[in-house]
Protein backbone atom coordinates (compact mmCIF):
# COMPACT_ATOMS: atom_id res chain seq x y z
CA UNK A 1 0.00 0.00 0.00
CA UNK A 2 1.66 3.29 -0.63
CA UNK A 3 1.23 5.98 2.02
CA UNK A 4 0.70 8.41 -1.28
CA UNK A 5 -2.79 9.66 -2.39
CA UNK A 6 -2.18 10.96 -5.64
CA UNK A 7 -5.04 13.06 -5.63
CA UNK A 8 -8.50 13.33 -3.75
CA UNK A 9 -10.31 11.55 -6.48
CA UNK A 10 -12.60 8.05 -5.67
CA UNK A 11 -10.13 6.09 -7.88
CA UNK A 12 -6.96 7.60 -6.00
CA UNK A 13 -8.55 6.40 -3.11
CA UNK A 14 -9.66 3.22 -3.86
CA UNK A 15 -6.30 2.47 -4.45
CA UNK A 16 -4.85 3.18 -2.05
CA UNK A 17 -7.15 1.46 0.53
CA UNK A 18 -6.95 -1.98 -1.75
CA UNK A 19 -4.44 -1.60 -4.31
CA UNK A 20 -7.28 -2.20 -6.78
CA UNK A 21 -6.14 0.27 -10.00
CA UNK A 22 -9.21 1.07 -11.93
CA UNK A 23 -6.70 2.81 -14.65
CA UNK A 24 -6.21 -0.85 -15.88
CA UNK A 25 -9.93 -1.06 -17.44
CA UNK A 26 -9.45 -1.22 -21.46
CA UNK A 27 -13.10 -1.44 -21.63
CA UNK A 28 -13.79 -4.52 -23.10
CA UNK A 29 -17.19 -4.81 -21.47
CA UNK A 30 -16.46 -8.50 -20.44
CA UNK A 31 -17.76 -8.17 -17.07
CA UNK A 32 -20.79 -6.20 -17.93
CA UNK A 33 -21.71 -9.14 -20.41
CA UNK A 34 -21.36 -11.40 -16.97
CA UNK A 35 -22.81 -9.56 -14.64
CA UNK A 36 -25.96 -11.27 -13.69
CA UNK A 37 -27.37 -7.81 -12.60
CA UNK A 38 -25.76 -5.30 -14.90
CA UNK A 39 -29.24 -4.90 -16.98
CA UNK A 40 -30.43 -3.70 -13.55
CA UNK A 41 -27.32 -1.18 -12.91
CA UNK A 42 -27.58 2.38 -14.22
CA UNK A 43 -23.41 1.69 -14.83
CA UNK A 44 -23.23 -1.91 -15.31
CA UNK A 45 -19.52 -2.77 -13.98
CA UNK A 46 -17.63 -1.92 -17.03
CA UNK A 47 -19.28 1.66 -16.93
CA UNK A 48 -18.53 2.40 -13.23
CA UNK A 49 -14.68 1.61 -14.31
CA UNK A 50 -15.12 4.28 -17.06
CA UNK A 51 -16.68 6.83 -14.46
CA UNK A 52 -13.52 6.07 -11.57
CA UNK A 53 -11.02 6.77 -14.78
CA UNK A 54 -12.38 10.23 -15.19
CA UNK A 55 -11.50 11.28 -12.07
CA UNK A 56 -14.09 13.53 -12.05
CA UNK A 57 -15.87 15.06 -8.70
CA UNK A 58 -18.80 14.66 -10.25
CA UNK A 59 -18.61 11.20 -11.54
CA UNK A 60 -17.27 9.80 -8.62
CA UNK A 61 -20.63 11.21 -6.36
CA UNK A 62 -22.58 9.51 -9.26
CA UNK A 63 -20.88 6.54 -8.18
CA UNK A 64 -21.72 6.60 -4.89
CA UNK A 65 -25.31 7.93 -5.01
CA UNK A 66 -25.75 5.20 -7.22
CA UNK A 67 -28.16 1.81 -6.96
CA UNK A 68 -25.47 0.02 -9.22
CA UNK A 69 -23.27 -0.55 -5.68
CA UNK A 70 -25.64 -1.71 -4.10
CA UNK A 71 -27.23 -4.02 -6.58
CA UNK A 72 -24.27 -6.20 -7.12
CA UNK A 73 -24.75 -9.56 -5.60
CA UNK A 74 -20.94 -9.72 -5.31
CA UNK A 75 -20.76 -13.27 -7.17
CA UNK A 76 -17.54 -12.47 -8.43
CA UNK A 77 -17.98 -13.37 -12.45
CA UNK A 78 -16.46 -9.75 -13.38
CA UNK A 79 -13.36 -10.30 -11.52
CA UNK A 80 -13.31 -14.10 -12.72
CA UNK A 81 -13.17 -13.00 -16.38
CA UNK A 82 -11.50 -9.51 -16.63
CA UNK A 83 -8.33 -9.95 -18.50
CA UNK A 84 -6.74 -7.24 -16.55
CA UNK A 85 -7.76 -9.06 -12.98
CA UNK A 86 -9.39 -6.10 -11.57
CA UNK A 87 -11.11 -7.05 -8.57
CA UNK A 88 -14.49 -5.27 -9.21
CA UNK A 89 -15.98 -6.76 -6.28
CA UNK A 90 -13.08 -4.91 -3.76
CA UNK A 91 -14.22 -1.72 -5.63
CA UNK A 92 -17.58 -2.05 -4.93
CA UNK A 93 -17.10 -3.14 -1.39
CA UNK A 94 -14.83 0.07 -1.30
CA UNK A 95 -17.66 2.11 -3.06
CA UNK A 96 -20.62 0.91 -0.63
CA UNK A 97 -18.72 1.62 2.51
CA UNK A 98 -17.65 5.52 1.27
CA UNK A 99 -21.17 5.49 0.60
CA UNK A 100 -22.89 4.81 3.80
CA UNK A 101 -19.89 6.89 5.57
CA UNK A 102 -20.89 9.93 3.16
CA UNK A 103 -24.41 9.48 4.00
CA UNK A 104 -25.11 9.17 -0.20
CA UNK A 105 -26.69 6.03 -0.19
CA UNK A 106 -29.20 5.62 -3.22
CA UNK A 107 -32.96 5.81 -1.68
CA UNK A 108 -34.39 2.91 -3.69
CA UNK A 109 -31.19 0.87 -2.39
CA UNK A 110 -32.61 1.23 1.53
CA UNK A 111 -34.03 -1.91 1.46
CA UNK A 112 -30.81 -4.07 0.20
CA UNK A 113 -29.16 -1.75 2.70
CA UNK A 114 -31.36 -2.39 5.80
CA UNK A 115 -31.03 -6.19 4.89
CA UNK A 116 -27.57 -6.10 5.72
CA UNK A 117 -27.65 -4.06 8.86
CA UNK A 118 -30.02 -6.32 10.52
CA UNK A 119 -27.86 -8.98 10.04
CA UNK A 120 -25.21 -7.96 11.59
CA UNK A 121 -27.51 -6.47 14.48
CA UNK A 122 -28.07 -10.13 14.70
CA UNK A 123 -24.66 -11.67 15.00
CA UNK A 124 -23.43 -8.19 16.93
CA UNK A 125 -25.81 -9.45 19.94
CA UNK A 126 -25.88 -13.20 20.03
CA UNK A 127 -22.43 -14.06 17.60
CA UNK A 128 -24.31 -15.91 15.10
CA UNK A 129 -27.14 -15.33 13.11
CA UNK A 130 -30.87 -15.69 14.19
CA UNK A 131 -33.02 -15.90 10.92
CA UNK A 132 -36.07 -15.09 13.16
CA UNK A 133 -34.51 -11.58 14.69
CA UNK A 134 -32.66 -11.01 11.39
CA UNK A 135 -36.60 -10.40 9.66
CA UNK A 136 -37.63 -9.01 11.99
CA UNK A 137 -34.94 -6.21 12.31
CA UNK A 138 -35.01 -5.87 8.63
CA UNK A 139 -38.86 -5.58 8.73
CA UNK A 140 -38.78 -3.29 11.52
CA UNK A 141 -36.01 -0.92 9.13
CA UNK A 142 -38.01 -1.45 5.63
CA UNK A 143 -41.55 -1.62 7.20
CA UNK A 144 -42.20 -4.46 5.17
CA UNK A 145 -44.16 -6.33 7.85
CA UNK A 146 -46.27 -8.38 6.09
CA UNK A 147 -43.25 -9.85 3.45
CA UNK A 148 -42.49 -13.36 3.85
CA UNK A 149 -45.25 -14.61 6.59
CA UNK A 150 -46.75 -16.74 4.37
CA UNK A 151 -43.39 -18.77 4.76
CA UNK A 152 -43.35 -19.16 8.73
CA UNK A 153 -45.74 -21.83 9.30
CA UNK A 154 -44.41 -23.70 6.40
CA UNK A 155 -40.71 -23.08 7.88
CA UNK A 156 -41.64 -23.90 11.20
CA UNK A 157 -43.50 -27.08 10.36
CA UNK A 158 -40.12 -28.44 8.18
CA UNK A 159 -37.95 -27.49 11.49
CA UNK A 160 -36.19 -24.59 9.27
CA UNK A 161 -36.69 -21.59 12.02
CA UNK A 162 -35.79 -21.92 15.58
CA UNK A 163 -37.02 -19.81 17.69
CA UNK A 164 -34.33 -19.26 20.13
CA UNK A 165 -30.95 -17.91 18.94
CA UNK A 166 -27.87 -19.91 19.87
CA UNK A 167 -26.08 -17.56 21.93
CA UNK A 168 -22.31 -18.25 21.74
CA UNK A 169 -19.77 -17.56 25.01
CA UNK A 170 -17.96 -15.58 22.94
CA UNK A 171 -20.73 -13.24 22.16
CA UNK A 172 -19.05 -10.38 24.47
CA UNK A 173 -15.84 -10.83 22.41
CA UNK A 174 -17.80 -10.62 19.05
CA UNK A 175 -19.69 -7.79 19.87
CA UNK A 176 -16.50 -6.19 21.23
CA UNK A 177 -15.36 -6.50 17.38
CA UNK A 178 -18.22 -4.32 16.07
CA UNK A 179 -17.11 -1.89 18.45
CA UNK A 180 -13.27 -1.94 17.83
CA UNK A 181 -14.04 -1.85 14.03
CA UNK A 182 -16.71 0.85 14.01
CA UNK A 183 -15.49 3.36 11.55
CA UNK A 184 -15.25 6.85 13.34
CA UNK B 1 -10.34 -46.64 12.14
CA UNK B 2 -12.72 -43.83 12.64
CA UNK B 3 -11.15 -40.43 11.97
CA UNK B 4 -11.97 -37.16 12.84
CA UNK B 5 -11.65 -33.69 11.58
CA UNK B 6 -12.55 -30.38 11.96
CA UNK B 7 -16.19 -29.25 11.04
CA UNK B 8 -17.74 -25.72 10.75
CA UNK B 9 -21.46 -25.79 10.12
CA UNK B 10 -21.92 -22.26 10.14
CA UNK B 11 -25.49 -20.09 11.05
CA UNK B 12 -27.35 -21.30 8.16
CA UNK B 13 -27.01 -25.38 8.25
CA UNK B 14 -28.44 -24.68 11.82
CA UNK B 15 -31.15 -23.16 10.84
CA UNK B 16 -33.22 -22.97 7.86
CA UNK B 17 -30.65 -25.55 5.59
CA UNK B 18 -30.52 -28.06 8.67
CA UNK B 19 -31.06 -30.84 6.62
CA UNK B 20 -27.56 -30.13 4.64
CA UNK B 21 -25.60 -30.90 8.07
CA UNK B 22 -27.72 -33.65 8.78
CA UNK B 23 -27.12 -35.00 5.06
CA UNK B 24 -23.16 -34.26 5.91
CA UNK B 25 -23.08 -35.97 8.89
CA UNK B 26 -25.00 -38.97 7.36
CA UNK B 27 -22.43 -39.21 4.96
CA UNK B 28 -19.63 -38.60 7.22
CA UNK B 29 -20.93 -40.67 9.66
CA UNK B 30 -21.24 -43.97 6.75
CA UNK B 31 -17.48 -43.61 5.80
CA UNK B 32 -16.42 -43.49 9.57
CA UNK B 33 -15.25 -39.61 9.23
CA UNK B 34 -16.12 -37.87 13.15
CA UNK B 35 -17.05 -34.40 12.38
CA UNK B 36 -16.09 -32.02 15.79
CA UNK B 37 -17.54 -28.69 15.35
CA UNK B 38 -15.00 -25.66 15.95
CA UNK B 39 -15.44 -25.18 19.70
CA UNK B 40 -18.06 -21.74 20.74
CA UNK B 41 -17.88 -20.96 16.58
CA UNK B 42 -19.54 -17.54 15.35
CA UNK B 43 -20.59 -16.03 12.02
CA UNK B 44 -18.78 -15.50 9.29
CA UNK B 45 -20.04 -12.32 8.47
CA UNK B 46 -21.06 -13.52 4.87
CA UNK B 47 -22.10 -11.10 2.54
CA UNK B 48 -23.12 -8.53 4.89
CA UNK B 49 -20.25 -7.61 6.71
CA UNK B 50 -17.54 -7.24 3.58
CA UNK B 51 -20.43 -4.77 2.44
CA UNK B 52 -20.40 -2.49 5.16
CA UNK B 53 -17.44 -3.19 7.36
CA UNK B 54 -14.18 -4.42 5.79
CA UNK B 55 -11.86 -5.15 8.92
CA UNK B 56 -15.41 -6.84 10.64
CA UNK B 57 -15.53 -9.23 7.86
CA UNK B 58 -12.12 -10.14 8.53
CA UNK B 59 -12.25 -10.36 11.93
CA UNK B 60 -15.36 -12.67 12.36
CA UNK B 61 -13.71 -15.32 10.17
CA UNK B 62 -10.43 -14.86 12.33
CA UNK B 63 -12.03 -15.75 15.25
CA UNK B 64 -13.27 -18.88 13.68
CA UNK B 65 -10.26 -19.84 12.76
CA UNK B 66 -8.21 -18.81 15.99
CA UNK B 67 -10.96 -21.26 17.66
CA UNK B 68 -9.97 -23.93 15.88
CA UNK B 69 -6.44 -23.50 15.54
CA UNK B 70 -6.68 -23.48 19.66
CA UNK B 71 -8.12 -26.92 19.24
CA UNK B 72 -5.69 -27.95 17.28
CA UNK B 73 -7.87 -28.94 14.26
CA UNK B 74 -5.42 -28.83 10.89
CA UNK B 75 -8.33 -29.42 8.30
CA UNK B 76 -11.93 -28.09 8.75
CA UNK B 77 -14.53 -28.92 6.67
CA UNK B 78 -17.17 -26.19 5.77
CA UNK B 79 -19.82 -27.11 3.91
CA UNK B 80 -21.65 -23.49 3.25
CA UNK B 81 -20.07 -22.52 0.10
CA UNK B 82 -20.48 -18.76 1.38
CA UNK B 83 -18.61 -19.66 4.91
CA UNK B 84 -16.33 -21.72 3.21
CA UNK B 85 -15.21 -18.88 0.14
CA UNK B 86 -15.07 -16.26 3.45
CA UNK B 87 -12.91 -18.71 5.38
CA UNK B 88 -10.30 -19.30 2.80
CA UNK B 89 -10.50 -15.46 1.10
CA UNK B 90 -9.46 -14.51 5.19
CA UNK B 91 -7.18 -16.95 5.75
CA UNK B 92 -5.42 -15.75 2.56
CA UNK B 93 -5.30 -12.53 3.01
CA UNK B 94 -4.26 -12.76 6.72
CA UNK B 95 -1.08 -15.04 5.48
CA UNK B 96 -0.30 -12.55 2.57
CA UNK B 97 -0.36 -8.78 4.46
CA UNK B 98 1.24 -8.73 7.81
CA UNK B 99 -0.02 -5.26 8.46
CA UNK B 100 -3.52 -6.36 8.24
CA UNK B 101 -2.48 -9.80 10.40
CA UNK B 102 -1.20 -7.52 13.14
CA UNK B 103 -4.40 -5.76 13.16
CA UNK B 104 -6.60 -8.49 12.76
CA UNK B 105 -4.75 -10.34 15.89
CA UNK B 106 -5.38 -7.33 18.07
CA UNK B 107 -8.63 -7.41 17.30
CA UNK B 108 -9.87 -11.04 18.15
CA UNK B 109 -6.69 -11.61 20.66
CA UNK B 110 -5.13 -13.88 19.23
CA UNK B 111 -1.92 -14.96 16.85
CA UNK B 112 -2.98 -16.61 13.50
CA UNK B 113 -1.07 -19.29 11.47
CA UNK B 114 -2.99 -19.19 9.17
CA UNK B 115 -1.97 -22.76 8.29
CA UNK B 116 -5.37 -24.32 8.53
CA UNK B 117 -6.67 -26.46 5.96
CA UNK B 118 -10.13 -25.42 4.63
CA UNK B 119 -12.33 -27.95 2.34
CA UNK B 120 -15.19 -27.59 0.83
CA UNK B 121 -18.14 -29.98 0.70
CA UNK B 122 -16.84 -31.52 -3.00
CA UNK B 123 -13.20 -31.37 -1.10
CA UNK B 124 -14.74 -33.38 1.63
CA UNK B 125 -16.01 -36.10 -0.59
CA UNK B 126 -13.33 -36.10 -2.99
CA UNK B 127 -10.88 -37.06 0.33
CA UNK B 128 -13.25 -39.10 2.15
CA UNK B 129 -15.75 -40.87 0.36
CA UNK B 130 -15.01 -40.62 -3.19
CA UNK B 131 -12.84 -43.71 -3.00
CA UNK B 132 -14.99 -46.08 -0.81
CA UNK B 133 -18.56 -45.20 -2.11
CA UNK B 134 -18.76 -48.13 -4.42
CA UNK B 135 -18.37 -50.37 -2.20
CA UNK B 136 -21.21 -48.87 0.14
CA UNK B 137 -23.68 -47.29 -2.58
CA UNK B 138 -26.91 -49.18 -2.44
CA UNK B 139 -28.69 -48.02 -5.37
CA UNK B 140 -28.12 -46.75 -8.81
CA UNK B 141 -28.59 -42.49 -8.87
CA UNK B 142 -29.45 -43.55 -12.59
CA UNK B 143 -31.09 -40.30 -13.12
CA UNK B 144 -30.27 -37.38 -15.80
CA UNK B 145 -28.89 -34.22 -12.98
CA UNK B 146 -27.84 -30.75 -13.44
CA UNK B 147 -25.04 -29.65 -11.42
CA UNK B 148 -25.45 -26.50 -10.05
CA UNK B 149 -22.40 -25.05 -8.54
CA UNK B 150 -22.80 -21.41 -8.05
CA UNK B 151 -20.37 -18.52 -7.52
CA UNK B 152 -19.03 -18.83 -4.16
CA UNK B 153 -17.44 -22.95 -4.33
CA UNK B 154 -15.52 -21.70 -7.54
CA UNK B 155 -14.75 -17.45 -7.30
CA UNK B 156 -11.94 -16.07 -7.35
CA UNK B 157 -10.32 -19.08 -8.60
CA UNK B 158 -6.56 -17.16 -8.19
CA UNK B 159 -7.49 -18.13 -4.49
CA UNK B 160 -9.71 -20.88 -3.99
CA UNK B 161 -7.79 -23.05 -6.58
CA UNK B 162 -10.64 -25.58 -6.87
CA UNK B 163 -12.27 -26.89 -10.20
CA UNK B 164 -12.82 -25.22 -13.27
CA UNK B 165 -13.95 -21.45 -12.80
CA UNK B 166 -16.26 -21.46 -15.70
CA UNK B 167 -17.23 -25.16 -16.55
CA UNK B 168 -16.08 -26.96 -12.97
CA UNK B 169 -16.10 -30.81 -13.20
CA UNK B 170 -15.85 -32.41 -9.46
CA UNK B 171 -19.76 -32.27 -8.90
CA UNK B 172 -20.58 -34.29 -12.40
CA UNK B 173 -17.94 -36.58 -11.37
CA UNK B 174 -18.95 -37.38 -8.04
CA UNK B 175 -22.86 -37.84 -9.47
CA UNK B 176 -21.37 -40.22 -12.20
CA UNK B 177 -19.67 -42.46 -10.26
CA UNK B 178 -23.06 -42.45 -8.69
CA UNK B 179 -24.28 -43.70 -11.81
CA UNK B 180 -26.05 -40.37 -12.75
CA UNK B 181 -26.01 -38.80 -16.17
CA UNK B 182 -25.08 -34.97 -15.53
CA UNK B 183 -26.33 -32.68 -18.40
CA UNK B 184 -24.21 -30.40 -20.27
CA UNK B 185 -25.73 -26.81 -19.43
CA UNK B 186 -24.66 -23.13 -19.43
CA UNK B 187 -25.93 -22.04 -15.88
CA UNK B 188 -23.13 -24.06 -13.92
CA UNK B 189 -21.53 -21.33 -12.29
CA UNK B 190 -24.33 -18.04 -13.22
CA UNK B 191 -25.41 -16.68 -9.53
CA UNK B 192 -28.91 -17.32 -8.19
CA UNK B 193 -29.21 -13.65 -6.25
CA UNK B 194 -27.30 -14.87 -3.13
CA UNK B 195 -28.38 -12.33 -0.59
CA UNK B 196 -30.86 -10.45 -2.04
CA UNK B 197 -33.63 -13.29 -1.50
CA UNK B 198 -35.24 -11.15 1.45
CA UNK B 199 -34.07 -7.46 0.05
CA UNK B 200 -34.87 -7.78 -3.53
CA UNK B 201 -37.16 -11.26 -3.72
CA UNK B 202 -37.99 -9.92 -7.36
CA UNK B 203 -33.93 -10.52 -8.75
CA UNK B 204 -33.70 -13.64 -7.07
CA UNK B 205 -37.17 -14.89 -8.77
CA UNK B 206 -35.43 -13.82 -12.05
CA UNK B 207 -31.84 -15.04 -11.72
CA UNK B 208 -32.59 -18.38 -9.79
CA UNK B 209 -35.68 -18.52 -12.09
CA UNK B 210 -33.19 -18.87 -15.23
CA UNK B 211 -31.59 -20.87 -14.07
CA UNK B 212 -33.90 -23.71 -12.83
CA UNK B 213 -35.87 -23.67 -16.16
CA UNK B 214 -32.55 -23.73 -17.98
CA UNK B 215 -32.15 -27.28 -15.84
CA UNK B 216 -35.74 -28.50 -16.38
CA UNK B 217 -36.44 -27.82 -20.28
CA UNK B 218 -32.81 -29.47 -20.36
CA UNK B 219 -34.60 -33.09 -19.38
CA UNK B 220 -32.90 -32.51 -15.91
CA UNK B 221 -34.22 -34.61 -13.03
CA UNK B 222 -32.75 -32.93 -10.28
CA UNK B 223 -30.04 -30.12 -9.30
CA UNK B 224 -27.34 -30.78 -7.14
CA UNK B 225 -26.03 -27.86 -5.32
CA UNK B 226 -23.31 -27.52 -2.48
CA UNK B 227 -24.64 -24.26 -0.94
CA UNK B 228 -27.18 -23.67 1.19
CA UNK B 229 -28.08 -19.83 -0.25
CA UNK B 230 -28.71 -22.14 -3.62
CA UNK B 231 -30.39 -24.31 -2.24
CA UNK B 232 -33.00 -21.72 -0.47
CA UNK B 233 -33.29 -19.26 -3.51
CA UNK B 234 -33.94 -22.34 -5.79
CA UNK B 235 -36.25 -24.63 -3.55
CA UNK B 236 -37.95 -22.40 -0.75
CA UNK B 237 -38.31 -19.41 -3.29
CA UNK B 238 -39.80 -21.42 -5.93
CA UNK B 239 -42.66 -19.58 -5.98
CA UNK B 240 -41.07 -16.32 -7.20
CA UNK B 241 -39.51 -18.24 -9.44
CA UNK B 242 -42.12 -19.35 -11.37
CA UNK B 243 -44.09 -16.25 -10.97
CA UNK B 244 -40.93 -14.65 -12.84
CA UNK B 245 -40.88 -17.29 -15.45
CA UNK B 246 -44.52 -17.98 -15.44
CA UNK B 247 -44.62 -21.07 -15.47
CA UNK B 248 -44.67 -24.22 -13.09
CA UNK B 249 -41.04 -25.54 -12.25
CA UNK B 250 -41.29 -28.33 -10.30
CA UNK B 251 -37.78 -30.13 -10.80
CA UNK B 252 -36.22 -31.02 -7.14
CA UNK B 253 -32.95 -29.53 -5.81
CA UNK B 254 -30.42 -31.77 -3.88
CA UNK B 255 -27.40 -31.03 -1.52
CA UNK B 256 -24.67 -33.45 -3.22
CA UNK B 257 -24.30 -34.72 0.25
CA UNK B 258 -28.09 -35.96 0.37
CA UNK B 259 -27.55 -37.40 -3.23
CA UNK B 260 -25.16 -39.58 -2.20
CA UNK B 261 -26.81 -41.13 1.12
CA UNK B 262 -29.63 -41.91 -1.17
CA UNK B 263 -27.64 -43.67 -3.20
CA UNK B 264 -25.85 -45.29 -0.02
CA UNK B 265 -29.97 -45.87 1.03
CA UNK B 266 -30.32 -43.39 3.77
CA UNK B 267 -33.70 -43.10 5.21
CA UNK B 268 -35.52 -39.45 4.54
CA UNK B 269 -34.65 -38.23 8.27
CA UNK B 270 -31.53 -39.29 7.34
CA UNK B 271 -30.93 -37.28 4.53
CA UNK B 272 -33.40 -34.66 5.24
CA UNK B 273 -34.90 -34.56 1.66
CA UNK B 274 -38.64 -34.00 4.12
CA UNK B 275 -37.91 -30.56 4.87
CA UNK B 276 -37.40 -29.59 1.29
CA UNK B 277 -40.09 -26.91 0.16
CA UNK B 278 -40.26 -28.77 -3.55
CA UNK B 279 -41.14 -32.35 -2.99
CA UNK B 280 -38.03 -34.65 -4.19
CA UNK B 281 -40.07 -37.41 -5.69
CA UNK B 282 -37.32 -39.09 -6.93
CA UNK B 283 -36.89 -43.00 -5.94
CA UNK B 284 -33.89 -45.03 -6.45
CA UNK B 285 -35.06 -48.11 -7.54
CA UNK B 286 -31.87 -50.24 -8.99
CA UNK B 287 -30.05 -52.13 -6.87
CA UNK B 288 -26.04 -51.99 -7.26
CA UNK B 289 -24.46 -55.02 -7.81
CA UNK B 290 -21.00 -54.77 -6.59
CA UNK B 291 -17.84 -56.10 -8.35
CA UNK B 292 -16.00 -58.78 -5.86
CA UNK B 293 -12.52 -56.71 -6.97
CA UNK B 294 -14.16 -53.76 -4.98
CA UNK B 295 -15.16 -55.43 -2.04
CA UNK B 296 -11.42 -57.27 -1.89
CA UNK B 297 -10.17 -53.64 -2.13
CA UNK B 298 -12.11 -52.32 0.16
CA UNK B 299 -10.94 -55.06 3.25
CA UNK B 300 -7.89 -54.48 2.56
CA UNK B 301 -8.31 -51.07 3.36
Amino acid sequence: MSAHIENNSLSAKLQHATEVKSAKCYQCGKCSAGCPVSNEMEYPPSVAMRLLQTEDPENDKKLLKSQTIWLCVSCEMCLSRCPMEIDIPKAMDFMRQKSLAEGLSHPKSKNIISFHKAFLDSIKFTGRLHEISLVADYKLRSWHLGQDVGMVPSMLSRGKLPILPEMIKGRKQVAEFFKKTKKT
Amino acid sequence: MQKKIGYYPGCSLEGSSREYSESVVTLANAFDVELVQVPDWNCCGATAAHNLNSILSFSLPARILAKAQEAEMDTIVVPCAACYNRLTMVQHELKKNDTLRAEVNGIIGAELKCDIKILNIVQFIQMFVADFVASKQQFLFDKKVACYYGCLLVRPHDVLDFDRTEDPQSMDEVMKSLGANPIDWPFKTECCGAGMSVSRTDIVGRLSGRIVKEAADRGAEAIIVACPMCHSNLDMRRPALEKAMGEKLTIPVLYISQAIDMALGKSQKETGINRHFVPVNISLQNRVVVPEVVLEKTEEN
